[in-house]
């Protein structure tokens, strides 16, 4: 019995000892982005030189989910530091007290130098993105249209990849079915429009593969499991250049948006969170990434330091914003749970 | 496996198919195991026959990527310390509840069965959050704790399997010879559970090793375990690094489930069950 | 016998040390017991700790729920005394205003809408909007003010649902678990068809999880049959086939399905092959290829390679058992083989196929990872639902709710496994 008692004791000890020495390790920061193509354009352009000037990252893969990070605040348990989310998730996590109200005196930045910087209290703007469809050219003819590619499927028989996420997805749909796109928010603030957008995406509910991560998208297409996809310009735009893939983008109402780097509340390394914001933000740095991924940098200053070879693959180059719908992300910010609450219901019918 | 003679000809139809039957069956239980392990040599990052070429780089990738090869550490480290509490935890409350009259043996052992049962989301839901109240989220610890209470049922279960047909009359023989009661537990009652214990402890390392829910919701993201990493792979992209990761682990169960056929005859020998 | 012959002669067997032998005994006993459970004490206080503790608090969260009787208390308070006829009095929308603003400094405005949403669908942009502008409300009269942020305000529905949550305990998360909901007036009424999934999705696991359980069955009863009545050696090395995927990591094999049930992957190339496809096509079931892919198809299939082990195995330990010579004795009796095989035989073998069915359909209730991997949105089990409303909702009510309903279904098959079966019977490889 003595034996095991020591026995017992000593394996107690080293579990405790193994997360003492994890709150050693404190300066490591955690940070979580979107995965696949655009974390690696986040980790050459700022990981590895940030690690290069002495610090620690480990870096985190999530695919939006505003929960994960609310349960982790909530439960007092934070383990992210930094987080990059998209505008929705900003503003809802900045209205229930998820995210750190951001100090630009602190990050030593000018807030009127990026733009969006004043549309929230509670993150720092880093890129211009947005959400767009795709295709094959070796095995689709090009649609007319967004609406096309997507909703018809007599003329494009075969599936879909959509975002599961009922963001900007049921916004096509109501535009598909006619809504005007100036309405598009009207029409949706009431629950006969959401059952309206929802009715439409049931025509093709049985053709659509659902992804969750924006690397799923790009690849459903090149495995030839759906003739259109949707996902972030910048996953197509990688996949085109680094993969040589003749896929091609339909710009056909994309629905741009910004990413902003976020602190979650109650980390314990918000010293180290703020450091690694302002090193992210630095106007060399930001331009420097559209190099892996056409994404614009959201700092004025970077805007002459990009290589004008990348212009017409951002989301901004005028031949790509002739129809463009830009996404209400207050409307998001505000009523995000409840759509998405609905949707996935709707999904799981 | 010839027909008996005095078959009919119906009976020797079905004789036949009960074995073509059983042959496609069994075919169906490896030949997806075996089917993923050659995509993992795969040139291409393609999941489909025949391969353009033969590549060692998602083995390079696997075992040279920190990532990957931090997540290896991980699952051992893991494993290994939940084994060793599991198997001891485990291994004293069988020997107590394979003792005569315990009292309301039934309902403690279906407790300590229980998480064996439970749906392991369950688990892992309610673990975060009374986890996270004691500051456990986030630490090695934490899932250590959590992992253990999942293998403990394993260890129990084989254990007291192995207590059921051993003969106490061999503790009174040792005490009437004069040994102590440590004594006679090293001496006599150990050797014999062993292969128990051990099979027990191999379960255990398993759970533990294979467990990807409970790691889903308590490992923070530098503590990723090889399930994990796994995990959110297929969900991020599925890169052929994943068959490659699947390939090592077939390779591992197999040695597995060796040792376990190697334990089980040395345990029939010991007690001199002839294996038929 | 001479120590006996030392002590009192009045009939009781004493001990060697002159104790009555009853009560040596009582004591030996009572010492055996207490060194058995403190040999169990240590597992079975860690279990409680770390595990029963822990899934308790959790259903607890099902009926637990203070976010509103937190954050709103001053109204609260001022709705106790209105009668929920007509628009609650001046003084509900003063404690109000005071509540909302200091919820606005607090950021917790989005908790109250978010916890009054779950009731009142399409209040949590109003209720969060409102604490933005509730800072221009500076003085009395409250009410009209109030109404003219938002129209809510003004309909006693929406006092009467903050009433009903104003209780640190709510049914709301177990009823909407049945498809249910509490009305403004407290009765209890169905929820509309297009929100009812919660008794659809509870079908779909036990539907899901009965189906794997019978292909179990099928496919694993004739190979427990040969693997027990072959001789030792080809046994030994057929049992590898059915050992090697019982220790082969769960998702391992998950991850196999994925990869072979693609689109134009290697099963539908299989089917392809051996005319399956084709055959498929010419009966009408199927037009062109198969498709896969994210289908319920591949979740059953994948399902019932992952828990065939674990029907097999228990059948396949009762047949050893079974001695050849009750099938011997019914053949010389002039039953067919057929014949005495379903009527001596298989009875024989009901305690294995009782166990191992029951074990498997216990452990598909929980499935979480092969549906999430290889299903589409309308294969996800219960598991994965409360997945979805932790990570994707943050609904934790919910969560909790759908685990009252699994644990239920879990524990009612587990005491009719432990009554029919015996868990220390339970048999592992």
């Amino acid at each position: 019995m003595k034996k095991f008692a020591t026995l017992f004791g000593a394996a107690l000890l080293a579990g405790s000892a193994l997360s003492a020495a994890q709150a050693l390790a404190a300066d490591d920061l955690t940070i979580t982005s979107w995965g696949g193509a655009y974390q690696e354009s986040q980790r050459n352009a700022f990981f590895t030189p940030f690690v290069a000037a002495g610090n620690k990252v480990t870096e985190a893969e999530y695919n939006g989910e505003i929960a994960k990070i609310r349960a982790m605040v909530e439960a007092k348990a934070v383990t992210w530091d930094v987080v990059d989310v998209d505008t929705q998730t900003a503003l809802a996590g900045c209205a229930e007290g998820t995210f750190e109200t951001i100090d630009w005196g602190k990050l030593g930045l000018d807030k009127s130098k990026f733009i969006g910087g004043d549309v929230t209290d509670c993150a720092v703007p880093n890129i211009l993105y947005s959400t767009v469809a795709a295709y094959d050219t070796s095995k689709t003819q090009a649609p007319a249209d967004l609406f096309e590619a997507l909703f018809d499927t007599k003329k494009f028989p075969g599936k879909r990849a959509l975002q599961k996420s009922p963001f900007v997805n049921l916004e096509w749909a109501l535009m598909a079915d006619g809504v005007a796109p100036a309405d598009v928010y009207k029409v949706l603030g009431t629950d006969e429009g959401v059952e309206r957008a929802l009715k439409k995406l049931d025509t093709i509910k049985k053709d659509v593969i659902w992804w969750e991560s924006g690397a799923q998208g790009p690849q459903l297409l090149a495995d030839g499991q759906v003739v259109f996809a949707t996902s972030w310009n910048g996953r197509f735009y990688n996949a085109i250049k680094t993969d040589k893939k003749p896929f091609k983008i339909i710009w056909d109402r994309q629905a741009p948006d910004w990413d902003w780097w976020a602190i979650p509340k109650g980390t314990p390394k918000i010293d180290g969170a703020y450091r690694f914001i302002t090193f992210a933000s630095d106007p060399q740095r930001m331009a420097d990434q559209t190099k892996w991924i056409s994404y614009g940098p959201a700092n004025k200053d970077s805007a002459p330091l990009i290589d004008p070879a990348i212009l017409p693959d951002l989301p901004s180059a005028p031949d790509n914003l002739k129809t463009v719908f830009y996404p209400d992300p207050q409307f998001w910010g505000d009523k995000g749970d409840e759509l998405r609450e609905r949707f996935n219901a709707w999904l799981a019918q | 496996m010839a027909v008996p003679a005095y078959y009919t000809r119906g009976e020797t139809i079905m004789y036949y198919a009960v074995r073509v039957f059983v042959a496609l069956v069994l075919l169906f239980l490896i030949a997806p195991i075996l089917a993923v392990m050659p995509l993992s040599f795969n040139s291409e990052s393609f999941f489909t026959y025949p391969m353009p070429g033969f590549s060692l780089k998602w083995y390079n990738d696997f075992f040279f990527n920190p990532r990957w090869s931090g997540a290896v550490k991980m699952s051992f480290l893991v494993a290994i310390a939940t084994t060793i509490l599991a198997t001891f935890l485990g291994t004293l409350a069988a020997l107590g509840l394979s003792r005569a009259n315990f009292p309301a043996k039934a309902t403690i052992m279906a407790i300590l069965i229980s998480p064996m049962i439970v749906p392991v989301i369950i688990s892992a839901v309610g673990m975060f959050k009374f986890y996270a109240s004691l500051d456990l989220v986030g630490t090695r610890l934490g899932i250590i704790l959590a992992h253990t209470a999942l293998a403990t049922p394993f260890v129990v279960i084989t254990v007291t399997a192995t207590l059921s047909s051993f003969d106490k009359t061999l503790m009174r023989a040792g005490a009437s010879c004069g040994a102590a009661p440590h004594t006679v537990f090293f001496r006599v009652v150990m050797p014999l559970i062993l292969p128990g214990m051990i099979s027990g402890a191999l379960f255990a390392f398993v759970t533990s090793f294979d467990e990807v829910v409970v790691v889903l919701f308590l490992a923070s993201p530098e503590d990723r375990t090889l399930p994990l990493q796994m995990f959110s792979g297929i969900r991020e992209m599925i890169s052929p690094t994943i068959t490659a990761a699947a390939t090592v682990l077939v390779l591992i169960s197999t040695a597995m489930l060796v040792t376990l056929e190697l334990l089980r005859r040395r345990s029939e020998r010991l007690r001199g069950v002839a294996p038929n | 016998m001479a120590m006996a012959q030392a002590l009192p002669n009045d009939g009781v067997m004493r001990a060697a040390d002159g104790t009555p032998l009853k009560v040596a005994l009582a004591r030996a006993e009572r010492a055996e017991k207490l060194k058995a459970m403190a040999l169990v004490l240590p597992l079975f206080a860690f279990i409680i700790f770390s595990f029963v503790v822990p899934i308790l608090i959790m259903l607890y969260n099902s009926v637990y729920d203070p976010d509103v009787a937190e954050n709103m208390p001053q109204t609260v308070v001022a709705l106790k005394s209105w009668d929920g006829k007509d628009l609650p009095p001046e003084e509900v929308f003063a404690a109000f205003v005071a509540d909302m603003k200091e919820a606005q400094r607090n950021k917790q405005t989005a908790l109250i809408g978010k916890r009054l949403n779950y009731e009142m669908s399409g209040i949590r942009s109003k209720v969060v909007a409102t604490g933005r502008k509730i800072g221009s409300i500076e003085a009395a009269p409250y009410r009209d003010q109030v109404i003219a942020i938002d129209k809510v305000w003004g309909e006693p529905e929406t006092w009467a649902t903050i009433k009903r949550s104003a209780s640190d305990y709510t049914p709301f998360y177990i009823l909407s678990m049945l498809d249910l909901r509490q009305n403004p007036d407290g009765s209890i009424e169905a929820v509309p068809a297009d929100r009812a999934i919660y008794k659809s999705i509870l079908a779909r696991t036990l539907g899901i999880s009965l189906l794997v359980t019978l292909l179990t069955l099928v496919l694993g009863y004739p190979v427990a049959y040969l693997l027990a009545t072959s001789p030792q050696r080809t046994a030994s090395i057929l049992m590898i086939f059915v050992l090697l995927p019982f220790w082969t990591s769960l998702l391992v094999r998950t991850t196999a399905w994925m990869v072979l049930m693609t689109d134009g992957g290697v099963f539908a190339g299989l089917l392809h092959l051996t005319g399956i496809t084709w055959f498929l096509n010419l009966i009408g079931v199927l037009n062109g290829e198969p498709q896969l892919f994210k289908t319920r198809f591949a979740t059953v299939v994948a399902m019932t390679h992952i828990q065939l082990p674990f029907t097999l195995l228990p059948i396949y330990s009762v047949m050893k058992t079974i001695s050849p010579t009750y099938m011997r004795a019914a053949k010389s009796l002039g039953g067919t083989p057929f014949y005495s095989f379903i009527r001596v035989y298989m009875p024989q073998t009901l305690p294995g196929v009782a166990a191992g069915c029951l074990l498997t359909f216990i452990l598909c209730l929980g499935y979480y990872i092969t549906p999430a991997i290889v299903g589409g949105p309308t294969d996800q089990m219960i598991s994965g639902f409360i997945e979805r409303a932790i990570n994707s909702e943050n609904n934790w009510g919910k969560a909790s709710a759908l685990g009252v309903i699994l644990l239920t279904a879990t524990l009612i098959l587990y005491y009719v496994y432990n009554k029919l079966v015996g868990i220390d019977r339970m048999k592992l490889g």
